[in-house]
């Protein structure tokens, strides 16, 4: 399953982040995992929503440079040796990884790690093959650890 | 020191008639080009009814564009085997520059306006003397080059040979006098100083000429101070031979431009209209005894005046102030002329890049630097971060060609640069004299 991942581009100054941050919350949109990569000058900053279209929609009207980039959600344990499992599944297979974050869903239970790869099917594919679950951005919502409310 | 005293101190009213017998020699010769003979048919004009110089006045202006439209040979007035030169001037227009053809006299008149400049200055027969400019298409180089043979005086045509060599030069041949670029100037002091030696006190250098790029009254006397030496300011383009329009004399207050082989107007560049002496405008040169390429009243873009007081060192050639400005957005970097415009037309061909586009000048100690910011396509951006520097980098490579720098690219989010008063602010220039 793919998942659904905001990227932002962003120069490289004070009260980028922020801004993204301010939209996102006037618009009721919960950020579930955050990174940023930089060069130089400029840099991506990579959210994880759990709406990522509205995100993309709010985003994009208030003339931010939005991309709604595929991403692979993956389920892992959160145990010593969840990740590695994963990482030396991909490394296997020779599937390289352009960019990777990960956050917590459960304590001790489960973890999501978020991987951009170049090769999209074939990793889906190999991860389906090992037993490990996706997560689309549907899913990604409903395994809040808490039903979270919009109102 | 006169090279030919009657010409160069001639009474105005002389001065005045040989330019209206002159002018319309060079009429009759520019209608033989096809550029001028279409313009002159279209307007009725018949070169053998010009009588006075106001009529001039009538004649369209030439401009860059007009260069561009019509080359190579669309202003050549002779035969294609009179001629026996090709310059380029130092800016680049849709990849290529623009040509300037000689004959055989052309070049030797050149040769002779260059020989009274630096002859003005003092150089004869007995100076060494050690061009430093660049060998080739630019007129920098041979223009000095011919003029400094037709003196006599023991010409080393160094170019553009490495710091150490040309001091190595200086001091193996006693060079008096050298042509430079005001920046080279200051690097070269301090490669003087490197090695440990005092160019005041271990060299013979007396003169330099410096041109090819602007600089400040200020830069002159530091390069004074440092060298031990007189510095003269010159002032020509490429379109009009290059060096060699006009030069300082000895007075040092302005540039003497000859009046018997180019003929000077001073517009208004808004209505285009004449200004009076002594009022600032751009300078529109006539060439008087061109024959390869003829140029009538052609817009060279920079901005000065004439300084209307007879100068005291008895010449009367009309005297242009150093050069204050652009009526366009040309920059000088290097010696070179770049347009924004060039940086545009690259940049519409990268995929990826938005219509607009900034560029800053810095000046770090003696090097200049180039900032150009690029707004990004929105559509372009695929939330790689990857994809943006592959854009950075392309856009690096396809402006080294044109800029003798390596710009420093920076992109920008889509409609975030600057505008003022509804226009994209194109170009800043932050270059100070930052030396002193």
């Amino acid at each position: 399953m793919i998942a659904y991942q905001l990227s932002v581009f962003a120069e490289n100054k004070p009260g980028r982040i922020s801004k993204v941050t301010g939209i996102l919350a006037k618009a009721k949109i919960n950020i579930r995992a955050i990174t940023i990569s930089t060069s130089d000058e400029f840099g991506v900053i990579n959210i994880l929503v759990d709406d990522p279209k509205q995100g993309y929609k709010v985003l994009e009207k208030a003339g931010l440079t939005v991309s709604l980039k595929e991403v692979i959600a993956v389920l892992i344990d959160d145990k010593p040796g969840g990740l590695d499992k994963l990482v030396q599944l991909l490394t296997e297979e020779n599937i390289n990884v352009e960019n990777a974050y990960g956050f917590v869903l459960e304590s001790w239970k489960r973890a999501v790690f978020v991987i951009d790869v170049d090769q999209l099917d074939k990793t889906q594919e190999v991860l389906k093959r090992s037993g490990f679950e996706t997560l689309n951005a549907e899913a990604l919502s409903a395994v809040e650890p808490f039903h979270y409310m919009k109102y | 020191m006169y090279w030919e005293k009657e010409i160069e101190t001639i009474p105005r009213e002389s001065l005045l008639e040989l330019q209206l017998t002159r002018l319309k020699e060079s009429l009759k010769k520019a209608s033989a080009s096809p550029f001028y003979g279409k313009v002159f048919k279209e307007m009725g004009f018949d070169p053998s009814q010009f009588h006075s110089i106001e009529d001039l006045q009538s004649i369209p202006f030439t401009t860059k564009e007009d260069l561009r439209r019509n080359r190579p040979y669309g202003f050549t007035a002779v035969p294609k085997k009179k001629l026996i030169r090709v310059h380029l001037s130092s800016e680049i227009i849709d990849d290529r520059a623009l040509a300037v053809f000689h004959t055989a006299d052309d070049i030797d008149q050149w040769a002779d306006v260059m020989a009274r400049s630096m002859a003005m200055t003092g150089m004869s027969d007995n100076d060494v003397f050690q061009n430093m400019l660049p060998y080739g298409l630019l007129t920098g180089g041979l223009g000095f080059h011919y003029g400094a043979e037709k003196i006599g005086a023991l010409v080393i045509p160094a170019g553009v040979e490495n710091s150490r060599r040309q001091i190595q030069l200086m001091q193996d041949f006693e060079t008096t006098v050298i042509h430079i670029s005001p920046i080279y100037a200051l690097h070269l002091s301090v490669v003087f100083q490197e090695i440990g030696i005092d160019p005041r006190k271990h060299t013979h250098l007396k003169t330099a000429f410096i041109g090819a790029e602007p600089h400040s009254e200020k830069t002159r006397d530091k390069i004074e101070e440092l060298f031990g030496i007189k510095v003269f300011n010159s002032y020509g383009l490429s379109e009009m031979n290059g060096p060699g329009v006009s030069f300082e004399c000895p007075a040092r207050m302005g540039m003497h431009v000859w009046e018997d082989h180019f003929f000077v107007e001073i517009i208004d560049p808004n209505t285009l209209k004449p200004v009076s002496d002594g009022q600032p405008g751009e300078l529109v040169l006539t060439t008087l005894l061109r024959q390869g390429m003829p140029l009538l009243r052609y817009r060279t873009r920079d901005l000065t005046r004439v300084i209307p007081e007879p100068c005291k060192c008895g010449r009367t050639h009309k005297r242009i102030e150093r050069i204050s400005g652009r009526t366009d957005d040309m920059m000088i970097i290097k010696g070179v002329n770049i347009y924004p415009s060039q940086i545009e037309k690259k940049l519409a061909n990268l995929p990826g890049t938005g219509p607009n586009f900034m560029i800053i000048l810095e000046r770090e100690g003696l090097n200049d630097h180039m900032i150009i910011k690029v707004e990004v396509q929105k559509e372009f951006f695929s939330g790689n971060l990857k994809q943006l520097e592959n854009l950075r980098q392309k856009i690096i490579e396809a402006l080294k060609t044109d800029i003798p720098i390596t710009p420093k690219v920076k992109l920008v989010e889509p409609n975030t640069l600057a505008k003022i008063e509804g226009r994209f602010v194109r170009v800043i220039d932050n270059r100070k004299d930052l030396y002193f």
